[in-house]
């Protein structure tokens, strides 16, 4: 057994784990993904799950993790789609990171950096996903995770305009979208594309049933697309609608739109030039929704407009 | 106007979703390949949904009619 000396001076003990001494600081353990629980020496370990998904084969070994390590043998899903195992005794950190690393499971991070990513399920498997959600999770989890930023920085992926990874609450968030277009030379004027769009931005013309599309009221969800018996209207682009700024919170705030139909390829570029931007206008603290507030989004905007193209402040 | 000869046909009208879909899914696997199915639809939330899971079953929607509160579909089963 490993030897434990502790000298509890608050928030900093000295841990003797195998002869090495080792300061442990509760306040930096949070960078690593240790959350101090209300009970002593316990504490939540958060696991890094981008996008909330996991293979059973890793499912199984964590699950064999927590039950060896958790004090009282439960887990959590954090609101954020990762896995946390419960009351684990600081003193055991450093075996059970050594084991989560065998079977290739990270813990995750808290604090003023780039979070894990949150996705839903997106095109691979959901009807109605536009876009690769859990890809893009996967990317940025792999090239973002962890970097330093003012204050917490969290990205999700939706990959639809039913938004249920809550883009619009995120410092940035990415909502798939669809630009349908209509061939008319395909059309039989059957009218299920006006049944079939839930925005009143197709109406049938009432001799001919051709759709009448207001282009003002789509919301680019692709459902007319999907439900067009004839293949008349189809997908002329899919992208991503970008959202910055939004938090949840004590006070809350809705993310504004800065562009619509960013393509896939162009999210990397995306978020690390709006890193760039957040370090080098952001206070200590300051989460990016109030930094665009207090410098102002066109500052922003010109910054991001190499890789916006499009992007104008919305009047 | 409609020239396709239905197989078979399954009245949905009052029937909720997904209900709706799977009795069109099980009698469309119970037909031969290339045959055709009418279904009537409700408007409303049937006619946004069914068309699309049916197209993402590979089926065809050869024809649409349009009747007081409800629709008129012919599917042919996908080979």
């Amino acid at each position: 057994m490993t030897d434990h000396s502790i000298e509890d001076n608050s928030s900093k003990v000295t841990v003797n784990i195998a002869g090495q001494e080792q300061k442990v600081d509760f306040n930096d353990l949070k960078s690593g993904g240790f959350i101090k629980q209300r009970q002593k020496d316990l504490f939540v370990v958060r696991l890094r799950c981008p996008g909330g998904r996991l293979s059973t084969k890793k499912l199984v070994e964590i699950a064999k993790l927590a039950e060896k390590y958790s004090k009282k043998g439960v887990v959590h899903f954090s609101f954020r789609q990762s896995l946390e195992i419960l009351y684990v005794d600081y003193r055991d950190f450093n075996a059970l990171v050594a084991e989560l690393e065998k079977i290739g499971q990270k813990v995750a991070s808290c604090g003023p950096r780039v979070r894990v990513p949150t996705a839903c399920g997106g095109c691979e498997y959901n009807p109605n996903g536009l876009t690769d959600t859990q890809k893009m999770a996967e990317m940025v989890d792999q090239k973002f995770f962890g970097t330093p930023t003012p204050h917490k920085f969290k990205t999700s992926f939706s990959g639809c305009p039913i938004d249920c990874a809550r883009t619009k609450e995120m410092d940035f968030g990415f909502q798939g979208v669809v630009d349908p277009t209509w061939e008319e030379d395909l059309c039989t004027g059957c009218t299920i594309c006006a049944q079939a769009c839930k925005e009143d931005a197709i109406v049938s013309d009432p001799d001919s049933g051709k759709p009448i599309f207001d282009p003002m009221k789509c919301i680019y969800c692709g459902d007319c697309i999907r439900a067009c018996p004839t293949e008349s209207w189809k997908p002329k682009r899919y992208g991503h609608i970008v959202r910055i700024g939004g938090k949840h919170g004590r006070h809350p705030m809705e993310a504004i739109e800065v562009c619509k139909f960013l393509p896939d390829e162009k999210v990397e570029e995306a978020i690390g030039k709006t890193i760039e931007w957040y370090n080098a206008n952001g206070k200590r603290g300051e989460r990016l929704g109030n930094t665009i507030r207090r410098v102002g989004l066109q500052s922003y905007l010109d910054f991001m407009e190499p890789i916006f193209n499009n992007a104008k402040a919305p009047a | 106007m409609s020239e396709v000869k239905a197989d078979a046909f399954l009245d949905l009208r009052g029937v909720l979703c997904p209900i709706n879909f799977v009795k069109t899914k099980l009698k469309l696997d119970a037909m031969e390949p290339g045959e055709i199915l009418e279904v009537s639809l409700d408007s409303g939330e049937p006619i946004q949904n069914v068309p699309k899971s049916i197209k993402e079953e590979g089926h065809k929607i050869l024809e649409v009619t349009r009747e007081e509160g409800f629709f008129r579909l012919k599917i042919q089963k996908n080979a």
